[in-house]
């Protein structure tokens, strides 16, 4: 009596991954696929006439100062944000994490910037900080500075990456509060007996303890800031004032979209698929080695 | 990744029943635009007057977001083969749409093979020169059409001392205008939205220079720039030494500034005439506008402004019957009472020389001096081949960068020339990519 249920051949397995690999298929690699062959093509908008030209459109692109600059555009705009987002959402979650009143609510309101989408976060953080109009850049001139993201790069590069950083602290928190709370208690109390003060507990006990947390919000939080803050870039400077927050991948938009330059954009579309691929990979291969799980 | 398969089946059953609703003896014609708010209105009730005057047709308008959206939309819409019948096509989208001759029916064609009745000189050359060939061809419908002008504050300019019933003419008096006028509004003397078409495309054509060769490239997409020109130079510098105290402010590359006109804070503001509906909305001050400023020592100016705004493009590869409709439509939007009402109710100008005479014959811009303050600048002088019209491709594009090297200029990071010059060859390359890709 055989109770065992055998499947016989490769058929079942190979069609319950079907669904997910149909997926990956065709949202991932076929869309990917023809960004590479675009790379190849000079086309007009209407797509009336094609020419491939091999790799024409990348070596316009590396000839191209501009190109260099959005890199490190990208660059800057990428380490502030992923540092200034980690270490407050840290900082929030040690705090979350202590036995304190209205935990739950104060943990709810800390999640909620999360829900908000990133186009209206940049329409919100412009409301308050537009030169002329804005409710807290008319208080910082009363107070005699000279706010203008209109025509002050720096100005617009601390706006948008205050709302990018404020959009993902959220994120960052969730999963710190999770890693702190998966810290067992009886190691940092063994610290505590053995005299070691919260700042000492904290750096070399909770936050090498961390370290996976960290290290996975960190490959996330560099994924993010390279995609998704498009919508606040493109609501609240777009990529202005002299392409002083353009970054890499509002480039491959504006050339794109407004430029008609369907060739050019897909070459720096590849470019940016290589180069998060290459981030992603040193990441794991390198950094990780020096995690501790 | 999870799917919701309720709602999934729904949007099929949906769209199916969608698909079959329309009765098979009227023929749709897709109308995509980019008006909102009271504009889409004027749309939507212009489709619903045509539909209800006959029984073959039914227009059917469909919003896609802002200009460039819309253009995008279109031109995504032909690449999978289902453009729509008409387009709504913003003026610098003008030399993208010419040269993709495959995939658009110009208008005047059109007409003539519909067998309706229409004479391109019956309509305002100053507006069409911008849709035409140089043969004179149109090659697109205009809709909504504005100028630019200079709006201005004038409780602001009686504090300020100065007479809002004669205001400054020429560059050099607005300067000094402004001037005065920073002691009652500290934060702007005067500024402009839509920088570059303000201070650059304007500024070239209504002081005869041109903003590029052949005819600022209506004669060939082989144009090169000259918007380095002494004029350009001199007018950018200007800019630059007026911005360090901000008797000049800028306030951006679109119209997002504009708000600082109505909420007072800029007593002097050059956009564009269709900006009308919002001052009379919201400026709670007495305000007018009054044409734009020029340089008096510029041999010929002021010459005349050109236009804003959008057109309607016929997509091509569709059947002659919808064509019929097309054309039937276009001649109901012709017609000199609508017009007329267009004109007086939206602030649009109008496109035929009779509903212009005819508006002026009633008296209307005796009391709506400010609706006429366009049409006074773009008749101000029969158009030269410097001020009919501008065909440059990729002019979206251009217009970013032209913008971007003002920036750097007005931010002291580049002087005027260098910047000017730098805005020259990068636009240049453009133009040579957008060449490249139309002349095969």
């Amino acid at each position: 009596m055989e109770k065992r249920v055998v499947f016989n051949g490769r058929l079942l397995p190979y069609l319950l991954l079907a669904p997910q690999l149909v997926i990956t298929l065709v949202f991932f690699y076929w869309p990917a696929g023809q960004a590479v062959l675009q790379s190849f093509l000079v086309q007009d908008a209407f797509g009336l006439s094609t020419e491939f030209v091999w790799f024409e459109n990348y070596q316009v692109l590396f000839s191209k100062p501009e190109y260099y600059k959005s890199m490190v555009t990208t660059a800057i705009f990428s380490s502030l944000v992923a540092f200034f987002s980690l270490s407050i959402a840290l900082l929030l979650a040690v705090q979350a994490d202590r036995h304190i009143k209205f935990a739950a609510g104060y943990k709810t309101l800390l999640i909620w910037p999360y829900a908000v989408a990133p186009a209206v976060a940049g329409v919100l953080w412009l409301f308050m900080f537009q030169p002329s109009l804005g409710l807290v850049s008319q208080a910082i001139r009363v107070a005699g500075f000279e706010w203008n993201p209109l025509l002050r790069q720096d100005h617009a590069m601390t706006l948008v990456v205050m709302s990018a950083t404020w959009k993902q602290i959220s994120y960052n928190f969730l999963f710190f509060l999770a890693g702190l709370q998966a810290i067992p208690k009886s190691v940092i109390e063994a610290a505590a007996i053995d005299g070691a003060r919260p700042a000492r507990r904290f750096w070399t006990i909770i936050f090498p303890l961390l370290s996976p947390t960290t290290f996975f919000l960190l490959v996330v939080n560099v994924v993010y800031v390279f995609f998704d803050t498009f919508g606040i870039i493109d609501a609240a400077t777009q990529g202005g004032p002299a392409k002083g927050t353009e970054t890499m991948v509002y480039k491959v938009y504006s050339d794109g979209r407004s430029g008609g330059d369907l060739g050019g954009s897909a070459a720096q579309s590849v470019v940016l698929m290589v180069i998060v691929i290459a981030l992603t990979a040193i990441q794991f291969r390198y950094v990780e080695r020096k995690v501790q799980y | 990744m999870k799917f919701d398969r309720r709602s999934l089946l729904g949007a099929a059953v949906l769209a199916a029943s969608l698909g079959a609703a329309p009765a098979q003896a009227q023929t749709e014609i897709q109308w995509w635009h980019a008006m909102t708010g009271a504009n889409n209105d004027v749309i939507v009730r212009l489709a619903e007057e045509f539909n209800a005057s006959q029984k073959d047709y039914k227009v059917v308008p469909a919003y896609k977001g802002s200009y460039a959206d819309t253009l995008n939309a279109g031109i995504a819409a032909f690449r999978a083969g289902n453009a729509p019948h008409i387009l709504q096509v913003f003026e610098v989208g003008t030399a993208t749409m010419m040269g993709a001759r495959g995939a658009i029916k110009p208008v005047q064609d059109m007409m003539k093979e519909a067998g309706e009745t229409f004479d391109p000189k019956a309509y305002l050359p100053a507006i069409t020169g911008y849709y035409s060939t140089t043969k004179g061809e149109m090659l697109s419908f205009p809709f909504n059409s504005s100028s630019a002008v200079m709006w201005i504050n004038k409780d602001k300019f009686r504090q300020a001392g100065l007479n809002p019933d004669q205001p400054p003419k020429t560059w050099p008096e607005v300067f000094e205008a402004a001037k005065k006028l920073k002691a009652v509004s500290p934060t702007c003397g005067f500024s402009t939205a839509w920088i570059t078409w303000v201070n650059i495309e304007q500024l070239g054509a209504w002081h005869n220079t041109p903003l590029g060769t052949k005819a600022n490239g209506m004669d060939g997409f082989d144009t090169q720039f000259q918007i380095n020109a002494p004029l350009f130079v001199r007018h950018l510098q200007n800019l630059m030494d007026l911005q360090k105290d901000r008797t000049f402010d800028y306030s951006g590359r679109t119209n997002t500034g504009e708000g600082r006109f109505t909420s007072g804070e800029c007593p002097i503001f050059m956009t564009s005439s269709a900006f009308f509906g919002n001052v009379r909305a919201n400026a709670k001050f007495d305000w007018g506008n009054t044409v734009l400023p020029y340089y008096p020592d510029v041999a010929g100016a002021p010459q005349n402004s050109i236009i804003g705004g959008a057109s309607l493009w016929v997509m091509g590869g569709k059947k002659a019957d919808e064509y019929k409709g097309v054309a039937k439509f276009f001649t109901f939007l012709s017609n000199v009472d609508r017009q007329v009402k267009l004109h007086t109710e939206s602030g649009y100008l109008p496109i035929t020389k009779a509903a212009y005479e005819k508006v002026k014959a009633s008296g209307f811009y005796t009391q709506n001096p400010h609706l006429e303050t366009p049409l006074l600048q773009l008749n101000n002088k029969e158009p030269t081949e410097n001020s009919r019209g501008l065909r440059f491709g990729s002019l979206v594009q251009i217009r970013d960068i032209w913008a971007e090297e003002y920036e750097a200029a007005l931010t002291g990071k580049k002087t005027a020339k260098e910047a000017l010059d730098a805005a020259v060859s990068r636009g240049n390359d453009m133009l040579r990519q957008f060449e490249r890709t139309v002349s095969r």
